[in-house]
């Protein structure tokens, strides 16, 4: 007999395997082929994994296989081949598609709140142990 | 007391946060563009019904315009199709049709049996006109004032109630200049 948790361990790692073969597969999918020089080549794939693919918003462009977003692919190829730089590059996209086109957007008075807030976090979860912390030490010796 | 109020009161904000996302008029989809207040991105294509025809915005400087974005393979497209051909005949504004990553004859087509509401069809066969002006998807309608900037971006189908909601008084704006 197949114990249930065994059933779901075998379920999830076939998850996992999937997983992998579905990321291996993903730059073989571009019709555009690899860039010749493989310093731009290696540009080319850290500049699309941090643009967002605005049809499926949770993808990157190099991810994605719509067509917009192999647009934007083959805009990022031309760009890094005629000789621009990588915040040219982001520029063209924002200025079109707005910052929300970027998964890690640049640190501005707008987007302080975001890259602020897991520290801000940090720093009153630590009080809240803090105080709770020192108020049980304290207790033995209120008693 | 402030051991329940703090609590109780990031509760009610935790409340009214959830409500506006889960606010189904809200289009979680729709994204504000950055180009409204910008000048209008120019292209020169040719027509779709007229390959020799080169069709141009630079000159509508001084005209308020509406471009619309459609594709004969877009299916809601179809949907606003009578409500811009109804749009058209009251001669309000040019209406530009911007042609998506089509293909010419079937836009053709389409126009020719479904009627043509449009002013002028530049075909956007790469779209590259379409990534300028920061399209990601279709339909999508921009109405640009008589400075040539770029006013409004509606994204989805237009209806008659939209277009009398959310145009005409920002085409009436846009011709007093402001």
């Amino acid at each position: 007999m197949i114990r249930p948790q065994a059933t779901l361990w075998a379920l999830a790692l076939s998850f996992c395997v999937a997983g992998a073969f579905a990321q291996e597969q993903g730059p073989g999918l571009d019709p555009h082929g690899q860039l010749q020089n493989p310093a731009l080549q290696g540009r080319f794939e850290r500049i699309t994994k941090e643009l967002r693919c605005l049809v499926c918003q949770n993808e990157s462009i190099a991810d994605s296989n719509v067509e917009l977003a192999s647009d934007l692919r083959r805009q990022v190829r031309e760009m890094l081949v005629a000789g621009k730089s990588d915040d040219a590059i982001f520029k063209f996209m924002t200025d079109r598609y707005g910052e929300f086109v970027r998964f890690a957007p640049p640190l501005t008075a707008k987007t302080a709140l975001i890259w602020g807030a897991p520290f801000f976090m940090v720093l009153v979860g630590g009080f809240i142990i803090f105080r709770v912390v020192r108020q049980r030490s304290r207790m033995p010796l209120d008693e | 007391m402030w051991k329940f109020l703090l609590p109780f009161a990031a509760f009610v904000a935790l409340v009214v946060l959830f409500a506006m996302g889960l606010n189904p008029k809200r289009d979680i989809h729709a994204l504000p563009s950055p180009l409204i207040g910008k000048p209008a991105p120019e292209f020169t294509l040719t027509d779709v019904l007229d390959e020799s025809r080169s069709v141009t915005n630079s000159t509508l400087k001084g005209q308020v315009y509406v471009l619309n974005v459609w594709a004969s393979w877009c299916l809601p497209c179809r949907q606003e199709h009578e409500a811009l051909l109804a749009i058209s005949r009251d001669k309000v504004v040019p209406i530009i049709g911007l042609d998506y990553m089509d293909d010419r004859n079937k836009a053709k087509m389409l126009l020719e049996q479904l009627g043509n509401p449009y002013t002028a069809v530049p075909f956007d066969k790469d779209g590259r006109t379409a990534i300028d002006w920061g399209v990601y998807g279709a339909p999508e309608t921009y109405l640009v004032n008589a400075k040539g900037r770029i006013v409004f971006k509606f994204i989805s189908p237009i209806t008659p109630e939209v277009w009398e909601k959310e145009f005409l008084p920002r085409i009436a704006a846009a011709r007093s200049g402001t």
